[in-house]
């Protein structure tokens, strides 16, 4: 556990990924199996227990402190592993007591102990170890590391020990489980290439970048073939036979992760081995629904056939990525659409069809497209169009996000002017900073003008942009609430803040009645005083208008 | 006489009615008595300083000498009386010249304590107790998860980390005035007698405390150093500096930051911090309790920092506690911990 902690401390503090990737492949050369093997799916996101939960080490942590001053520790920390870790009552233990546990031992310990028993457990192991060691712990048991390693820079220090690259990782590791054994056999030329039995794998997905105005100039309109980017959920839908013939089918996430069980009513669709990479929406007679109503559809416990009547599943194919057993992803884009087309033709299900290709001639032509998509073909889906994705013509289909294959260009988005309102202390990153903004627009109150919150967002920014607002809050609070910081929001005095979103909805939580979708900040507005900033009938007339649109 | 018409917070900071003078005062007064240098405690435009020696000379340094229309002097340990009221000078332990200042009227005494720190700094004197009635303390370090350990632990670390990086150069991030000084002395009695180097921001006030007879060894300016012998080397650099153009005159630097905020992970890595030490020079959360129930004082007034902590352990040790909204102070603490601009001076 002790050199596991070690390595994650060290990863915490490092920010180039080239010495990241060293640090990672030098542990996994140090460590001997099978500790390195939970290691990595401690990295790669692939374990979880149960019982530990955040909850417990909470329960835990107040038998031992005084729980106003852990909840304000915590506010200003802003991570809860790390914060208990520093605040455990350090151990004045025996020089005889036993050794700190390995990972292994842990990962075992965690996976077998009934729910009873895992405090006493904890409280043993919290004791054992020093404060990285606690902190390490904690962080594993609570899932989700969060230290600036993603699961593909874990497997690609893996490859590394056996000078494969990412790739090579990627297309086995479907198959595979911790603590991967065969993994480090094969990858230390001890075993032969551990084979995929999955009969339905996740494939790694292939990724855009944002294309900026100042990338155009270098690309030729001639190599790339434009779509809609929909705004629903990307997903991977793999078909393929069992050892006994039958189909298999499962839905994963942009992230692998099955989301089958969510979606019974589109598996049927799906007759024939196969993966194709597409867009989950909800289709109402023909026409596809906003991404407000696509999120009815998500996170629900059950899936109850009203549900699934109310909120029909559809997939609108982009890719295909293997047909029949035959793997297509090194083929070229125009190859692979081809196949697709003929695919999507022989299922011939209501509940798949194609995405559209966008005719464009110049970059202008395909930005005239954009910003007016109904009258280039995307018709009564016109709101559910979020931008275009550019794919190069010529590309295979490469899993990660390869520098100058795709790139998405999205709608401009929706502009208020609001007034900040409330702050609270962010998490991770931006802990005990102000970071979380909650702002409103003008309204007619009792007597005069007051403002009414209209949404919260806690990015956009940049780090220089958290400070100014940051400092803004300490120096112009009005009122404490626990974390949470009123600030000074008069027509005179204030900070305006230019808010960005994609969408507004009817919402009966909200005050105000309007919620809106993924906003973020995107400018200071330090020039306009308050009471310059929107009102709520203009939100109003946004919402009329997307509710014309979609009605 | 109460405590509250004894001393008073306002807009420009504590102020003394009976003696009509401010402790720190954060604008222009005609009076004022100032705890230490650091530039958010001891400002510029004053009619008349009263101040200890070292902290009028960093004052000189930083604003010229026109700094405030007269001065005096005042060493530890003695006393003035100001219209109504006797103010004596303390040891506060925090830097070079730093106090704690007691105002003493009738039969109440009041200590505002300024920054502090009851750890051992080889380059100032050492905190002392002043027992009181009521106690004005800091609050920058006020959560249990501040305990700020050893600070040689911390000096080890970064020699250690130059041993294994002998072609790296260590860029150490330190406040100008005592942070940096304070960790040179220490590097010094961990028996590293190589020359250390000085980014040209703390040049002048490092030389201020050799002046006064501390001895730092073999110091040099970084500036115009060859690239190549600055391998293997420490450089005492203002905060700010780490993530600058600067920088790059070094082989492949690691990025150090001494300062109490590196006890919390998230603030290192908000500065792309590769070595964080953890050396402060305010009290940590145990020292803050400790002095506290050491000065005897029954009622706690509590600025700067994180004030909420520390007034519920007072409440719950049965001590009278109550927040002080003083603004203005504190600020270069968190610019320290900030990744902007470093507006120390000196």
């Amino acid at each position: 556990m002790n050199r596991f902690a070690r390595l994650l401390d060290r990863l915490s503090y490092e920010p180039g990924r080239n010495n990241k990737l060293r640090l990672i492949t030098g542990y996994f050369r140090e460590t001997p199996d099978p500790d390195r093997g939970y290691a990595l799916a401690a990295l790669t996101g692939a374990l979880s227990f149960r019982n530990a939960k955040a909850g417990l080490i909470r329960e835990l942590i107040a038998s031992r402190t005084d729980p106003e001053l852990f909840a304000l520790s915590y506010d200003y920390v802003g991570d809860l592993s790390e914060t208990v870790a520093l605040l455990w009552p350090a151990d004045k233990r025996a020089t005889n007591s036993p050794p700190p546990p390995t990972l292994t031992e842990v990962v075992a310990t965690l996976n077998t102990l009934g729910k009873s028993e895992l405090p006493a457990q904890l409280a043993r192991w919290l004791d054992e170890l020093d404060e990285t060691g606690r902190w390490a712990l904690l962080k594993l048991v609570t899932g989700g590391l969060r230290i600036g390693v993603s699961a593909r820079l874990a497997k690609t220090a893996a490859a590394a020990l056996g000078d494969k690259d990412a790739h090579d990782t990627e297309l086995v590791w479907p198959g595979l489980a911790p603590p991967y054994l065969d993994l480090f056999a094969w990858l230390e030329g001890r075993a032969d290439k551990p084979v995929n039995r999955d009969p339905a794998p996740f494939n790694p997905v292939m990724l855009a970048h944002a294309i900026e105005d100042s990338d155009f100039a270098s690309l030729d309109p001639a190599a790339f073939a434009a779509e809609w980017k929909w705004d629903g959920i990307r997903i991977q839908a793999v078909s393929g036979r069992d050892e006994n013939g039958d189909l298999v089918t499962r839905f994963y996430s942009r992230t692998g992760e099955d989301i089958t069980g969510a979606f019974p009513d589109l598996v049927t669709a799906f007759r024939e081995p196969a993966a194709i990479d597409g867009e989950l929406l909800v289709l109402r007679e023909g026409r596809v629904q906003t991404f407000n109503v696509l999120q009815q559809r998500l996170n629900r416990k059950s899936v109850t056939p009203k549900l699934i009547r109310d909120y029909p599943a559809h997939l609108r194919a982009y890719d295909l990525l293997s047909e029949g057993g035959k793997d297509l992803r090194e083929l070229p884009l125009i190859e692979r659409r081809k196949r697709l087309e003929s695919f999507v033709a022989k299922l011939d299900d209501p509940r798949i069809d194609l995405s559209p290709q966008i005719a464009f001639k110049s970059w202008d032509g395909l930005a005239a497209a954009r910003t007016d998509p109904s009258s280039a073909g995307a018709g009564d889906d016109t709101e559910a169009v979020e931008g275009v994705m550019l794919k190069r013509r010529d590309a295979p289909y490469v899993p990660g996000r390869p520098k100058g294959q795709w790139w998405k260009w999205k709608r401009d988005p929706h502009i208020i002017d609001a007034v900040l309102m409330y702050a609270q202390r962010g998490h991770g990153k931006r802990s005990s900073y102000y970071s979380d903004y909650t702002f409103g627009v003008w309204t007619k109150g009792d007597d005069g003008d007051m403002l009414v919150p209209v949404g919260k967002a806690y990015f956009g920014f940049t780090d220089e942009e958290l400070i100014e607002i940051d400092r803004f809050v300490r120096r112009h609070t009005i009122e404490r609430f626990g974390p949470v910081r009123e600030v000074t929001h008069e027509p005179d005095q204030g900070l305006v803040l230019e808010v960005a979103f994609e969408g507004l909805a009817r919402s009966t939580r909200h005050k105000s009645g309007v919620a809106m979708r993924f906003p973020r900040i995107s400018r200071l507005r330090w020039d306009k005083p308050p009471r310059d900033a929107d009102r709520l009938e203009t939100l109003e007339r946004m919402l009329k208008a997307e509710g014309e649109a979609v009605s | 006489m109460r405590a509250h018409d004894i001393l008073m917070p306002g807009p420009g900071g504590l102020y003394c009615k009976p003696g009509d003078f401010y402790i720190d005062p954060v604008r222009p007064v005609a009076r004022a008595l100032i705890t230490h240098g650091h530039s958010d405690h001891a400002r510029a435009g004053h009619g008349h300083v009263l101040a200890t020696q070292e902290t009028l000379d960093m004052m000189r340094l930083r604003y010229g000498e026109t700094f405030a229309g007269s001065t005096q002097a005042i060493g530890y340990g003695e006393s003035v009386t100001i219209g109504k009221v006797t103010a004596s000078f303390h040891p506060a332990g925090h830097v070079l010249g730093s106090a704690q200042i007691a105002v003493t009227c009738g039969k109440t005494r009041i200590v505002a304590s300024g920054d502090y720190k009851d750890a051992r700094d080889p380059t100032c004197m050492p905190f002392e107790i002043v027992p009181c009635d009521i106690f004005i303390t800091e609050a920058t370090f006020g959560l249990p998860v501040f305990r700020h350990g050893d600070a040689a632990g911390e000096i080890d670390k970064l020699l250690r980390s130059v041993a294994l990086f002998p072609e790296r150069a260590h860029i150490v991030g330190a406040y100008s005035l005592g942070k940096a000084q304070r960790v040179i002395a220490l590097l010094r009695e961990a028996r590293h007698d190589a020359p250390i180097y000085l980014h040209g921001a703390m040049e002048k006030i490092t030389r201020y405390y050799e002046s006064r007879g501390i001895d730092l060894g073999d110091l040099r300016l970084a500036k115009g150093v060859a690239k190549a012998d600055l391998a293997g080397t420490i450089t005492l650099a203002p905060p700010s500096s780490l993530n600058e153009v600067w920088s790059r005159r070094f082989p492949d630097p690691v990025a150090a930051f001494a300062s109490g905020w590196m006890r919390v992970r998230a603030r290192a890595r908000q500065r792309g911090v590769e070595l964080p030490l953890v050396i402060s020079d305010h009290a940590d959360w145990d020292g803050l309790c400790a002095t506290i129930a050491a000065t005897g004082a029954g009622e706690i007034w509590v600025t700067h920092g994180q004030e909420d902590a520390l007034v519920h352990w007072c409440k719950t040790k049965g001590l009278a506690a109550r927040p002080l909204a003083l603004v203005g102070y504190g600020d270069e603490d968190e610019e320290n911990a900030l990744p902007t601009t470093d507006t120390s001076s000196a």
